[in-house]
């Protein structure tokens, strides 16, 4: 009884006798959130336009972080090095289009999805061999330290990620409504046979989509190689942003960034005020109960695109 | 010319409905599961039992439990690896607390834990489809191996952490434990799987299969024609996954002799997921083939520069492997998305033919 008692109620006493320390870890979790949405862009950008669950994108961001970090330790300067960066990640879109995209064309999804993760494999051998498999620092000038706004710590690091994220957003918003490319993006999306027959090339459309998968990649790769270090580990951040992916809804641009808020924010409550009584390392696995939660209520996740089914 | 079935006439409908109708299929069988059982006992030495046959039988058998539930019920999960963690340590616990209980009846059990676990997770494929499931499944894997690292009464209070298999015989041969030898438990591990795949294979042939697959290839209209979901889909899920949790007791007791939650995690359920895609979705052979192609390829690739003569550092050649069972990967997919088990059938259609063209 007492064991119940301090699960249901002593967590909520903590978080009103210290509101202060509860704000930051609030902050701490929309910090978060966003640096998995940041992830999770890539996985909807590709799954919107070509209907492939790309399970690559997290190595993706390891390898754009790893040539980035790479490309700097020779002694390139910064600007240099990230354009350089893009070039590679602009290739290796049409690469993956040409050899792995184009002969499985009108596959079962699952089919394709394998071959993404096929792709794992073969980028993060690659990767390593290319730049070597240590751990690497990647210093963007953002000081991993904190300051106080209204008593209430936040990290610049974060703070900085936060706003990527949201001029990432709003930059691909605009791309997606406004542009010429967009516009073809979201026929493609809506449906192939349609958008082919008024004359979208569905192979360019995709090394499109491919490299703005890239390039949001690379944005991911700063933020989390600045954060905690370019290394393997970074390719893993891939499972933390599937359950975002599932709560936001697989085509949902919007999703990901709600998507990444609430199971940020619900993550880091969790693990600090219920954690320390199931023996902490919740964090592995909560997401997913949270994403499975939303799931029960809407199958399609938050935003996605509501499933009509017809026999 | 030798494969030809002409002149076999079927007088019963227990003759149509054999497994194998074929004379020759029947015979060829026969002859390989025999040859199975008796010829790597004797001929093999330890490190290919060990290596490689071992853990071929091991992850056929649940290479065969994730295909009954994506292949046959369409339902992709990547909770494959939780549900062998949840065998294995059912069969650790049962085993420890009940010495006298037959080590083939805790696997058994052991299966039946898996089974029930598989249901509580399979509930939420009711409701969520496709990628969507899949990710929900990845709950099940990190949950379950979280609580396994986590309660230590599931290791017995161990202060390694570890589960080791404690010695027991069946007929009076050691089976399981340090002193059992490979051949014996080679043998083992071969005589489950033979044991499932037939069950398997009964299985898919009968209602239940055939309700599974209406439920793959059109959920709404099975339901509209009368297959229930809700008893399908959870049939398929606890199915599956008494397989896998056999598979995995038998990984710890019969493989590994001791293990953490280290052997269970993700990467396992990607293993076995690469062993059901490339043998063929929906295929009992192909499981086996799959099985067979994911456990030889690292043999292989590591062992090629060695006879080649290069000598290449320890983390570059890690490296390469990498790459080239990635590339592997991608390219069977596209030369043969259906999987070993098509090639297996057109390489059969061309025999029936052969030597004629036609």
């Amino acid at each position: 009884m007492t064991e119940v008692l301090a699960g249901l109620v002593a967590p909520f006493a903590d978080i009103a006798s210290s509101p202060r320390f509860f704000a930051e870890v609030l902050i701490g979790g929309v910090a978060a959130g966003l640096m998995y949405s940041l992830v999770a862009l890539g996985f909807v950008l590709i799954f919107k336009a070509s209907g492939v669950f790309n399970f690559a994108q997290g190595v993706m961001v390891l390898f754009a972080a790893l040539t980035l970090v790479g490309l700097i330790e020779r002694g390139l300067p910064v600007a240099v090095a990230l354009a350089l960066t893009v070039l590679v990640m602009v290739l290796l879109a049409f690469a993956i289009e040409r050899i792995v995209l184009r002969p499985l064309v009108n596959q079962e999804y699952i089919i394709l999805f394998m071959a993404t993760i096929g792709l794992n494999f073969f980028l993060e051998g690659f990767g390593e061999m290319v730049w070597g498999a240590n751990v690497k620092r990647l210093d963007v000038g953002i000081p991993d330290t904190s300051f106080k706004v209204a008593g209430v710590l936040v990290n610049r690091l974060e703070l900085t990620a936060a706003v990527t994220a949201a001029v990432l957003v709003t930059v691909l918003a605009v791309f997606f409504q406004k542009t010429r490319i967009g516009r073809a993006l979201r026929a493609v999306a809506d449906d192939h046979e349609a958008a082919l027959s008024i004359g979208i090339p569905l192979k360019t459309i995709w090394t499109v989509v491919w490299s703005v998968a890239g390039l949001v990649a690379i944005v991911a790769g700063i933020m989390w190689g600045a954060k905690s270090g370019v290394q393997f580990s970074l390719s893993l951040i891939a499972l933390k942003a599937l359950p975002v992916l599932i709560l936001g809804g697989f085509t949902s641009v919007p999703g990901a960034i709600a998507g990444g808020l609430i199971i940020g924010v619900g993550e880091k409550i969790a693990e600090v005020y219920w954690g320390p009584l199931v023996g902490g390392a919740i964090e592995n696995w909560f997401a997913y109960v949270i994403a499975l939660a939303f799931l029960l209520f809407r199958p399609q996740g938050l935003f996605g695109e509501r499933i009509i089914e017809r026999v | 010319m030798i494969y030809r079935e002409a002149g076999q006439f079927k007088t019963s409908y227990a003759a149509d409905q054999a497994i194998f109708p074929i004379v020759q299929d029947r015979v060829l069988v026969t002859l390989g599961i025999l040859a199975a059982f008796v010829v790597p006992p004797l001929v093999a030495n330890e490190y290919w039992l060990q290596a490689v046959l071992i853990p071929l039988t091991i992850y056929a058998l649940a290479a065969l439990g994730l295909n009954l539930l994506t292949g046959y019920a369409g339902q992709l999960s990547l909770g494959t690896g939780g549900f062998m963690a949840v065998g294995a340590y059912a069969a650790f616990k049962l085993a420890t607390a009940f010495p006298w209980l037959n080590i083939l009846v805790v696997f058994g059990l052991a299966g039946l834990m898996a089974a029930m676990v598989g249901i509580l997770f399979g509930i939420p494929s009711l409701r969520i489809k496709g990628f969507y499931l899949a990710v929900a499944t990845l709950a099940a894997q990190f949950f379950l191996v979280w609580l396994f690292n986590k309660v230590p009464w599931f290791v017995n209070y161990a202060s390694s952490g570890t589960i080791t298999a404690p010695p027991r015989t069946v007929l009076g041969v050691m089976v399981t434990g340090p002193q059992a030898t490979a051949p014996v438990r080679y043998v083992a591990a071969l005589g489950v799987l033979a044991l499932f795949a037939l069950v398997a294979k009964n299985l898919v042939r009968g209602r239940m299969g055939r309700s599974w697959m209406a439920i793959r290839d059109r959920d709404i209209a099975a339901e509209i024609i009368g297959v229930r979901p809700l008893r399908t889909k959870l049939l398929a899920f606890a199915i599956s996954s008494f397989y896998c949790g056999v598979a995995g007791a038998e990984l710890v007791f019969l493989y590994l002799g001791s293990a953490e939650t280290l052997a269970f995690d993700i990467t396992l359920s990607f293993l076995v997921l690469f062993m059901v895609i490339i043998g063929g979705l929906g295929s009992i052979l192909g499981s086996l083939l799959g099985a067979a192609f994911i456990v030889l390829i690292p043999i292989f690739l590591t062992n090629a520069p060695h006879h080649l003569g290069l000598a290449l550092p320890v983390a570059l050649q890690k490296q390469i492997e990498l790459m080239v069972f990635g590339a592997l990967i991608i390219f069977f997919l596209i030369v043969e998305p259906h999987g070993l088990a098509r090639l297996w059938q057109i390489g059969k259609e061309k025999l029936r033919l052969w030597p004629f063209p036609h």
